[in-house]
């Protein structure tokens, strides 16, 4: 049976055969995936683990399980994100004089596309997202964030864009723009294709998600701490989370913006960003800075945050200076939007304008250079064990100041001009995401990882993981400062001048390293879930913690706290382990609670639907899949059985099973 | 000041070894322990810094050892910037390293203090550092970025060499195609693709734009970069000081073309440089109009290219997106200057926002 060609179009758009699978690497990557997706499927199946997923993590709405499928989801985009890094830079490292490596320039251009794309979106924004999620509301003494169906829905929207970067591979291609797709070059006369439209999708529904999450974490903050925690008592890796809540929630609607214009330039011919009729493209490229600049705060303010927690816990000693560490914090934030522009000096702002925002940018780094001095000297006079997520806060202060060196060094603008969009900027600013944000999740994990699960992680295997990384990080980047200054540029993928090849070989060889990094880790995740007895965390505050979080059991009871607590100190539970802090054994009453609900997940599914239908114009699927979620959302505000109470006798079952484990450490 | 030594370095080179067999590296600076001499001369212990600071002064960093005056002070200005902040980076790696070492729990000598948190006097210096640091470089920022604005016309065409009073610029009108390169010489009223020259030691004055998607106008061994954007022109001052061939690129992604946005820049002497524009004049055909829209389609890898003549107004035409006969230009303003070329040329406010769409040019 045939259609009609008319009806074809109008039910799949500009949708063909011809695109599906188009090359034979995305073949070979698509057998590979396609197979481990089948195998896992198989075990869920095998072992009937549908329903449990279902009942207790999908449609769960409980923040602790919200903030580990961040991570989860994190941790997978990375493996996705670091097969593009591997490859460029070993099409790099062969593509000299008449070897033009193994890829041609088209498919090297989506690949540092969706590499960055991934990395910043996918992979750094989940991290951190989970991460506040799963430990904020443990640190404010909170039973739940302010909106937990938000969060479910929130955490499934960014799947979903996830779900379309990663369909991209396999059905037409991802955006050859470079990962904030300037126009005009993701104008639809340069970029015709569905990539840039895959581009626009997956990130209007992620940032969805990420806005709303926003708005719930930077609520939960504001209106549910502990009695007695004051503002100037929160963790600082609440005060971080607070920070950068407000950043998103005042940056993503600008992206929102700029990404919204630019596809109705794509999709209904408005001239925002194009060189006709009054458009100008340089409109986005400031647009997208006024969101992209905060983002790089999105992310580095809580790793700020948990380096703040990692080195007063594993120093076994009081924060230096809280308070500047705070002021320090907000000075920050509010720096954030004045220094957009050092991104572009070279398209020619008159040189007050360039100064203004170079100044600014290096305003920044006294802030940032005290937060350094005050871990520096939160170390001076501790007693520091050096656990895995200590060691990742040294390779981090060490790193991390190369990196800020370097940062305000491309903010002097006539430096700048030299080094712009060379691989010395290239070499910046993996100095200061892997050094600084990617450190310090990995700080993160290894911290709380036996508050979520009830046991340690392997520190023989973390600390491979640490030491690979670390050095595979210098090997793989240092090369890429020596190659800026020889005037190299990004995102070539050949080269002519054969001295350049051996620095290449070494950026190689330093992301092997990282390979062997990155596989460590996950040999870590298998072993500590082999020996997870021997590693079993019984007493709850397995670091000798100082926050309250290491109040609870581990993992917490999903009610988080029987009771309340009482916040009388910055380090709260410190003072009350200081105080000999009795835990309360009876008087527990029925707690208040949200049930789970589908809602979200099944939202989130009509999105990916309606994003797919968008990118490939099929109009009837797109207005079908539009109203469902919509249908959807309103239906969900008719469902009146949303909570629940945990009876008495649960929570006094659940503290008692505690005092036992407790009464065998 | 280091900067200094790399110079004297550059000026005199001593015996010369191989070194590790690192290509690049062994060609200007030799082992610091190589001078058969007892005891470390100085000129060892400079050497030594240097071989420390390989990454900046390798021969083929072209940043570090460039052939342009602007290059040149945009060099300096880096290794300034770079030396200011490294006394304070280098003492926080060391404080970091030390008291990571000093304070851990197996040395029972090191004092413990819990409760210790807070110092006055620690605090004012934790944020006066810094402070200091980015007071001194934020000085160096205004005044550099000023000095070196590339909108500015030259006022020196080295140290100590200011520009001659009667010296006119060799104006030099750039378009970025997809994917090579346009060079319009307006005084010689001819045209080049891909290649591009320059007489030594004579201020060159570069109007650039694109015709299509942005791309950035570089020739690091001559001066920093600035974006070609359609629609919106900027500029270049710069200078070539010694003669050679320079490697010219775009530093802007552009499309699956980019890897080819490459031309050779000639800086020559002035008689070999009015050779040269006798070989472009020699033939190649006018660059019409018509013709240009044929060049302008996309293309890769396109060998270079001599045009004799121009079209009267080009340059602006494609500033206004009216390059074909009978299409309307961007900016009736735009459509004017086409004609009476030069309206651009006038009176350019140098501290002005120089990259804006047409509308708002003048």
């Amino acid at each position: 049976m045939s259609l009609h060609p008319d009806l074809t179009q109008l039910i799949f758009g500009r949708l063909t055969w011809h695109e599906i699978l188009p090359e034979p690497i995305v073949v070979g990557t698509f057998i590979v995936v396609a197979l481990g997706g089948l195998a896992l499927l198989a075990v869920i199946t095998y072992f009937k683990l549908w329903g449990y997923l279902w009942r207790e993590w999908f449609t769960s709405i409980d923040h602790k399980k919200i903030g580990v499928m961040y991570i989860i989801l994190g941790l997978v985009m990375l493996l996705r994100g670091f097969s593009d890094a591997i490859m460029m830079r070993a099409q790099q490292a062969i593509s000299f004089g008449h070897n033009v490596g193994y890829l041609p320039p088209d498919h090297y251009d989506q690949i540092f596309t969706a590499h960055g794309v991934i990395m910043i979106f996918f992979v750094a924004m989940p991290l951190v997202t989970g991460m506040m999620n799963f430990v904020m509301p443990l640190q404010i003494g909170a039973r739940d964030v302010a909106f937990p169906f938000l969060n479910n829905f929130s955490f499934w929207m960014t799947v979903s864009g996830a779900v379309l970067v990663m369909m991209s591979l396999f059905v037409g291609e991802f955006a050859r723009t470079g990962w904030l797709a300037y126009p005009p070059l993701s104008g639809i006369v340069s970029s015709p294709d569905a990539g840039v439209d895959y581009y626009i999708w997956a990130l209007q529904i992620a940032g969805v998600g990420t806005l709303l999450s926003g708005v719930n974490l930077l609520t939960t903050i504001i209106k549910m701490r502990a009695p007695g925690m004051t503002l100037m008592r929160m963790p600082v890796f609440t005060w971080t989370a607070l920070c950068t809540n407000v950043l998103i929630v005042a940056a993503f609607p600008v992206l929102t913006v700029a990404l919204a214009m630019l596809a109705l330039d794509r999709y209904a011919g408005t001239n925002f960003f194009t060189t006709v009729l009054g458009g100008n493209a340089m409109m986005y490229v400031n647009l997208i800075w006024i969101w992209g600049h905060p983002e790089v705060y999105i992310l580095i303010l809580p790793a700020f945050g948990i380096f703040s927690e990692v080195t007063a816990t594993f120093s076994q000693k009081r924060l230096f200076g809280y308070a500047s560490m705070v002021y320090a914090t907000v000075v920050i934030t509010v720096l954030s939007y004045l220094v957009w522009l050092h991104h572009f000096f070279t398209m020619g702002s008159g040189a007050s304008v360039n100064s203004f925002f170079g100044i600014t940018t290096m305003i920044i780094s006294i802030p940032t250079g005290a937060k350094i001095f005050n871990w520096l000297f939160t170390m001076f006079r501790g007693r520091i064990t050096f656990e895995v997520p200590m060691l990742w806060t040294v390779g981090f202060i060490v790193t991390f100041a190369i990196g800020g060196m370097t940062g305000v060094l491309l903010a002097v603008p006539p430096a700048d001009f030299s080094l712009h969009n060379s691989l010395f900027l290239i070499a910046h600013f993996h100095n200061v995401i892997i050094g600084g944000v990617l450190f310090g999740l990995f700080a993160g994990i290894n911290y709380w990882f036996p508050k979520a699960f009830g046991f340690k992680l392997d520190p023989f295997w973390g600390k491979c993981s640490f030491w690979f990384w670390l050095i595979g990080f210098y090997f793989a980047f240092m090369p890429l400062y020596v190659l800026g200054l020889m005037g190299v540029t990004r995102r070539l993928s050949h080269f002519d001048d054969p001295s350049l090849q051996i620095w290449f070989e070494l950026a190689a060889f330093g992301a092997f390293l990282i390979l062997l990094g990155i596989f460590s880790m996950l040999i870590q995740f298998a072993v500590s879930f082999m020996r997870r007895e021997q590693l079993r965390d019984k007493t709850g505050d397995p670091w000798n913690g100082r926050t309250l979080e290491w109040s609870t059991s581990s993992p917490p009871p999903k009610y988080n706290f029987a009771f309340t607590p009482l916040v009388h100190d910055i380090d709260a539970w410190w003072q009350m382990k200081q105080h000999r802090y009795q835990r309360p054994l009876g008087g527990f009453r029925s707690i208040h609670m949200p049930k789970n609900t589908g809602a979200g997940i099944i939202m989130a599914g009509f999105a990916t639907v309606f994003g797919f239908a968008m990118i490939w114009y099929m109009w009837p699927l797109a207005i079908i899949s539009f109203v469902a979620l919509l249908a959807t959302a309103i239906g969900h505000t008719f469902n009146y059985q949303r909570d629940y109470y945990l009876p008495t006798e649960e929570v006094a079952q659940a503290e008692a099973s505690r005092t036992e484990l407790l009464a065998h450490v | 000041m280091l900067r200094l030594m790399l110079q004297m370095n550059s000026i005199r080179p001593i015996a010369r070894g191989p070194l590790f067999g690192v290509p690049c590296l062994h060609k200007q600076y030799p082992f610091p322990f190589s001078v058969a001499s007892p005891v470390m001369s100085m000129k060892a212990f400079r050497r030594l810094l240097l071989l420390g600071l390989i990454p900046l002064s390798g021969c083929h960093s072209v940043l570090m050892s460039p052939s342009g005056d602007l290059a040149l002070q945009q060099r300096n200005l880096i290794i300034d910037s770079l030396i200011l902040m490294l006394l304070i980076v280098v003492p926080v790696i060391l404080m970091a390293l030390l008291f990571a070492w000093h304070y851990r729990a197996s040395n029972k000598k090191a004092h413990y203090d819990p409760e210790w948190s807070h110092s006055t006097m620690l605090e004012l210096l934790i944020w006066s550092a810094p402070l200091l640091i980015i007071i001194a470089l934020g000085a160096l920022t205004w005044v550099s970025a000023h000095k070196l604005d590339p909108f500015r016309p030259l006022d020196r065409l080295a140290a100590g060499k200011p520009v001659p009073v009667d010296a006119k610029p060799l104006e030099v009108d750039v378009v970025a195609l997809d994917w090579k390169w346009l060079f319009i010489y307006p005084e010689q009223n001819m045209a080049v693709v891909n290649e591009l020259a320059a007489p030594v030691d004579r201020p060159i004055r570069f109007r650039i734009t694109a015709s299509s998607v942005m791309n950035s106008f570089f020739i690091p061994a001559m001066a920093g970069q600035i974006y070609a954007m359609p629609g919106m022109v900027t500029e270049l001052h710069a200078v070539i000081n010694k003669p050679g061939e320079f490697d010219g690129f775009s530093a802007n992604f552009s499309g699956d073309g980019f890897n080819h946005m490459t031309f050779v820049f000639h800086g020559l002497s002035d008689d070999d440089f009015a050779q040269w524009v006798q070989k472009v004049k020699a033939g190649g055909g006018e660059l019409s109009r018509d013709e240009y829209v044929k060049l302008a389609q996309p293309s890769e890898q396109v060998p270079v290219h001599y045009y004799e003549g121009v079209a009267p107004g080009l340059f602006m035409a494609i500033l206004g997106n009216c390059v074909p006969a009978g299409s309307t230009c961007v900016d009736n303003r735009a459509a004017g200057t086409a004609v009476e070329e030069g309206a651009m040329n006038s009176g350019h406010d140098s501290n002005g926002t120089a990259a804006m769409p047409m509308a708002t040019t003048q």
